[in-house]
C-alpha cells in the first residue's frame, strides 16, 4: 500500500506530469493548438478589421497616422445609394440563382434517381461544369455570349430572330447572364445533394403509400420533399454563402459592367480595399457584409433545424 | 575514405553554390506590362548584358492585372523588382511613399540631363511634384492615344464616291471629332468584301482604366480641364463645365452609333481584335501598338493609316507611356541604376526607337528623318506635343476607379445624363481629396 504512494520529495517525469493531470486539463492541451491557430488566422483579424472600420487607415500608406474616425465609415456606406444598389445586386443574383438552382438541381436529381440505362454517364457529364475554375468559366462565357460570333446568340437567334444578343453589354441582360453561367456552374451541386436525400428515402415508405392508394404527387408532398428538404436547405445554404460573396466569375465576365449593373458587393469591397487602397472605410464594408450573411445563415440554420425535426 | 569523399563534395557544392549566388547578384530583374514593347526592350537589354555583364531577367504582366500586381508590390515593399516601368499616373505616390529612388544626385553624377528628353514626356513620366525638378524616373517609352484606318477601304473609288456624295468632302482621315463620327456613321454596318463591317472600335474597359482614356481623348479635345486654377483641386465648373459635357454626350453617340455589337467592355486587345479581324473601319489605340499593325499580315502595310487624335476645339491627346523607375526596396539598386545610365545613351535611344520601342530622346525625336521613318513618326510627335494626362496625384488610382464607375454608367450602361455623370465624379473627386488632406 506505501509503495503505491510516491515519495514527495522524488521528481516526476514529463509523462507523470502529463498522466497526474486532469481530464478538463488535456482536452484543453488538445484543443488549444486549434484554438490558438483560429485566433490568429480567424479571430485576430475579425478583430482587427473591426478596428480599422473605425479608422481611416490606408494599406498602401503605411506611414501615415491612423486616425480615428468613429462610426463616419458606417455612416457613409449606409447613406450611400450606390452601396445599396450593389447589395441589390448581390440579392437579385443570390436569389435568382438559388430559386432556379434548387428547380432545375431537384428535377435533375430526380430524373437520375430513376435509374435509367447510362444514369451513371449523364451523371458524371452534369457534374462537370462544378469541376471547373470560375474564373476560368468567366472567361470562356464571355465568348459564349459574344453577339457576332458566340453560340449563346445563334441558338437564340435559331429560335426567335432577335439579331446580335449583347447579353453583357445590355443592362436589361447583364445581370441574367451571370445568373445563366452561375446556374449551369452550380446546379449539379444542388442535385448531388438532392440526390444523396432521395437515395436516403427507404422504399418502404412508398411501398406504405402505394397500399394507401397515394397517387404521385400525394406521394411527392408528403414523403420525397421533406425527406429531401433538410438535404436541399443545406445545399442552399452552402450555395447562399457562396454566392453572397461571389467574385471571380462575375469579374471574368462583366467586370460588373456595363456601369455597376452587376458590381455585387464582393466585387466593390475589392475595388474599394485594393484598387482605391481605403481599407479603413472596406472594412466597414467588410463587417456589414459579415453581419449580414452571419444574421442571415443564423435564421436560417434555425429554420433548417426545425426542418430536422 | 567516406569521409574524404564528403569533403570533396562539399567542397565542389560550396564553389558552385558561391558561382550561382554571384551570377544571381549581378542579376537585375526589369518589370513591365506584357506587351509588344517589352519584347523589343528584352531584345535591346541584351546588349546592355553584353556589355556589362549583368543579367537581366523580365517579368512582364498583362495590362489587365499590370497595376493590381505592381501597385501591391510597391505597396507591400516587395523587392521582385529592381527597375518598374510604371505608369505615368503611378510617379506621384511613387515619389510620396518611397516606392521610387529619387533620381536627381544620379543624373548630376553620371552627366544625365532632363534637357535631352521631350519637355512633356520629362514632365509627365518623370517629375513630382509636377513642374519641380524632382526626378523619379527618366522617360522610357513615349506614348499617346491615336487612331488608325482602313486606308485600303478609304481608297477605294466606290466607296469614296458614295462619301463625298454624302458628306460633300473627300474620305481621309478625320481632322475633328465631328468628321470621325461622320466616318464612322458612314462605315457601320457597310458590307465590305460581302463582310459586314462597323465604324469604329473605341475604349469602353470597366474595370481598369480603358473608358477612362477613351473618353478623355475626347474630353481633352474639347478643352477639358480638371481644375479651374492648377493645384487648388476646384474642380466645380472645370470638370463639369459646358465643353466636358458636350465631349461626354458626343463619346455617348459615338458609342451608341458606331461601334460593333458587344463592344461594351474594350480595351486595347480588344480594339486590336476588331480592326485586325476587319470589323471596323477605325479603331483608336495607343501608338505603342503602331508597328505591330504596320507589320500585320492582314491589316499592316499600305492597309493601314495613321492619325493623331482628331481635334474639335482644341488639339490634345491622352497621354501615355511610362516612365523607368530605380525600386527604392531593391537590393541592387547600383545594378539597376547602371541600366538607367545605359539606357539614357543616345545610341541606344536610337537603337530603342528602330525595334520599335518610342523613345523620348531629343535625339531621336528631333532627328531630321525621324518624321518619316515610320508611317506614325509624324502623327506620333503631333501627338506628344498636345499629351494631357489624368491626374497623378498618390491617390490617382481612387480618383481613376472613381471616373471608371461614373462614365461606364453612363456611356455604355446609359443612366443618367453626362451632366450628372460629372457632377458625381466631382462629389467623388472631392470626398477622396478631403480624405487626403488636400481639401
Amino acid at each position: 500500500m506505501s509503495s503505491s504512494v510516491s515519495s514527495p520529495d522524488k521528481p516526476r517525469t514529463v509523462t507523470g506530469k502529463v498522466f497526474a493531470l486532469s481530464d478538463r486539463a488535456i482536452a484543453w492541451l488538445f484543443i488549444s493548438p486549434t484554438i490558438l491557430l483560429l485566433l490568429a488566422i480567424n479571430i485576430f483579424p475579425l478583430v482587427w478589421t473591426i478596428y480599422l472600420s473605425f479608422t481611416n487607415y490606408r494599406a498602401n500608406q503605411p506611414g501615415r497616422a491612423i486616425r480615428w474616425v468613429g462610426t463616419r465609415n458606417y455612416e457613409r456606406l449606409l447613406g450611400n445609394e450606390d452601396i445599396w444598389g450593389y447589395l441589390q445586386a448581390t440579392a437579385h443574383f443570390v436569389l435568382w440563382t438559388m430559386l432556379l438552382q434548387v428547380v432545375i438541381g431537384f428535377g435533375l436529381a430526380l430524373l437520375i434517381n430513376r435509374n435509367f440505362k447510362g444514369a451513371s454517364f449523364w451523371t458524371t457529364v452534369i457534374l462537370i461544369p462544378m469541376m471547373l475554375s470560375p474564373a476560368v468559366v468567366g472567361v470562356f462565357w464571355t465568348y459564349i455570349y459574344q453577339p457576332q460570333t458566340g453560340i449563346f446568340s445563334y441558338i437564340v437567334n435559331f429560335f426567335a430572330d432577335v439579331g446580335p444578343l449583347d447579353m453583357i453589354g445590355s443592362v436589361d441582360l447583364a445581370p441574367w447572364s451571370i445568373i445563366i453561367v452561375d446556374t449551369w456552374m452550380w446546379t449539379p451541386y444542388i442535385m448531388l445533394l438532392c440526390l444523396a436525400g432521395l437515395r436516403s428515402i427507404p422504399d418502404y415508405l412508398y411501398e406504405a403509400a402505394e397500399i394507401d392508394r397515394a397517387n404521385a404527387w400525394q406521394k411527392f408532398f408528403y414523403i420525397t420533399l421533406p425527406r429531401v428538404m433538410p438535404f436541399l436547405m443545406l445545399a442552399v445554404l452552402f450555395r447562399g454563402i457562396e454566392n453572397f460573396k461571389m467574385f471571380d466569375m462575375v469579374v471574368e465576365l462583366t467586370s460588373g459592367g456595363p456601369g455597376s449593373t452587376t458590381e455585387v458587393a464582393s466585387i466593390n469591397l475589392k475595388r474599394e480595399a485594393f484598387e482605391k487602397w481605403r481599407t479603413g472605410y472596406s472594412s466597414a464594408f467588410a463587417i456589414i457584409l459579415f453581419v449580414t450573411v452571419f444574421g442571415l445563415s443564423n435564421i436560417y440554420v434555425k429554420a433548417l433545424n426545425k426542418v430536422k425535426q | 575514405m567516406r569521409n574524404w569523399k564528403a569533403w570533396v563534395a562539399g567542397a565542389i557544392m560550396s564553389v558552385g553554390l558561391s558561382t550561382s549566388v554571384q551570377a544571381a547578384d549581378k542579376e537585375i530583374t526589369l518589370c513591365w506590362a506584357a506587351w509588344d514593347p517589352a519584347n523589343a526592350l528584352a531584345e535591346l537589354s541584351k546588349d546592355f548584358t553584353a556589355q556589362s555583364g549583368i543579367k537581366m531577367k523580365f517579368e512582364f504582366v498583362p495590362w489587365t492585372n499590370f497595376a493590381d500586381r505592381f501597385l501591391n508590390e510597391l505597396n507591400s515593399k516587395g523587392k521582385l523588382c529592381d527597375l518598374l516601368i510604371g505608369d505615368s499616373q503611378w510617379i506621384g505616390g511613387g515619389a510620396t511613399y518611397g516606392h521610387y529612388v529619387k533620381l536627381n544626385d544620379f543624373f548630376d553624377k553620371e552627366g544625365i540631363s532632363m534637357d535631352d528628353f521631350a519637355p512633356a514626356t520629362v514632365n509627365a513620366y518623370s517629375t513630382w511634384p509636377k513642374g519641380t525638378p524632382n526626378y523619379y524616373a527618366l522617360p522610357a517609352m513615349g506614348d499617346a492615344l491615336g487612331w488608325v484606318y482602313r486606308k485600303d477601304w478609304f481608297a477605294r473609288p466606290e466607296i469614296r464616291a458614295e462619301f463625298k456624295k454624302k458628306y460633300g468632302r473627300e474620305l481621309g482621315a478625320p481632322q475633328t471629332w465631328t468628321e470621325l463620327k461622320e466616318v464612322a456613321q458612314f462605315f457601320q454596318g457597310r458590307e465590305i468584301d460581302g463582310k459586314k463591317v462597323y465604324g469604329a472600335a473605341i475604349y469602353t474597359e470597366r474595370g481598369s482604366e480603358g473608358i477612362t482614356m477613351g473618353v478623355t481623348s475626347a474630353l481633352y479635345a474639347w478643352g477639358f480641364k480638371y481644375e479651374n486654377t492648377p493645384g487648388k483641386y476646384d474642380m466645380e465648373g472645370a470638370v463639369n463645365s459646358p465643353e466636358a459635357v458636350e465631349a461626354l454626350e458626343f463619346y455617348k453617340s459615338l458609342y451608341d452609333c458606331c461601334t460593333p455589337p458587344g463592344h461594351s467592355d474594350a480595351y486595347m486587345v480588344a480594339n486590336l481584335d476588331a480592326y485586325k479581324s476587319g470589323q471596323v473601319a477605325m479603331q483608336m489605340n495607343w501608338f505603342a501598338f503602331f508597328p505591330g499593325i504596320a507589320k500585320d499580315e492582314a491589316v499592316g502595310g499600305d492597309k493601314s493609316g495613321f492619325f493623331v487624335n482628331p481635334k474639335q476645339k482644341v488639339a490634345a491627346s491622352t497621354l501615355g507611356g511610362q516612365g523607368i523607375s530605380v525600386v527604392s526596396y531593391s537590393d541592387k539598386k547600383d545594378l539597376a541604376l547602371q541600366y538607367i545610365k545605359w539606357f539614357a545613351n543616345p545610341k541606344v535611344q536610337a537603337k530603342w526607337w528602330s525595334l520599335g520601342g518610342y523613345s523620348c530622346h531629343n535625339a531621336v525625336l528631333g532627328a531630321p528623318d525621324f518624321p518619316k521613318s515610320t508611317p506614325f513618326a509624324a502623327d506620333f510627335l503631333k501627338a506628344m506635343a498636345g499629351v494631357k494626362d489624368f491626374w497623378q496625384e498618390p491617390i490617382y488610382a481612387e480618383l481613376l476607379q472613381s471616373m471608371q464607375k461614373r462614365i461606364h454608367n453612363y456611356v455604355v450602361a446609359g443612366k443618367g445624363t453626362a451632366k450628372e455623370a460629372l457632377d458625381k465624379i466631382i462629389k467623388d473627386w472631392t470626398e477622396s481629396f478631403q480624405d487626403d488632406g488636400k481639401l
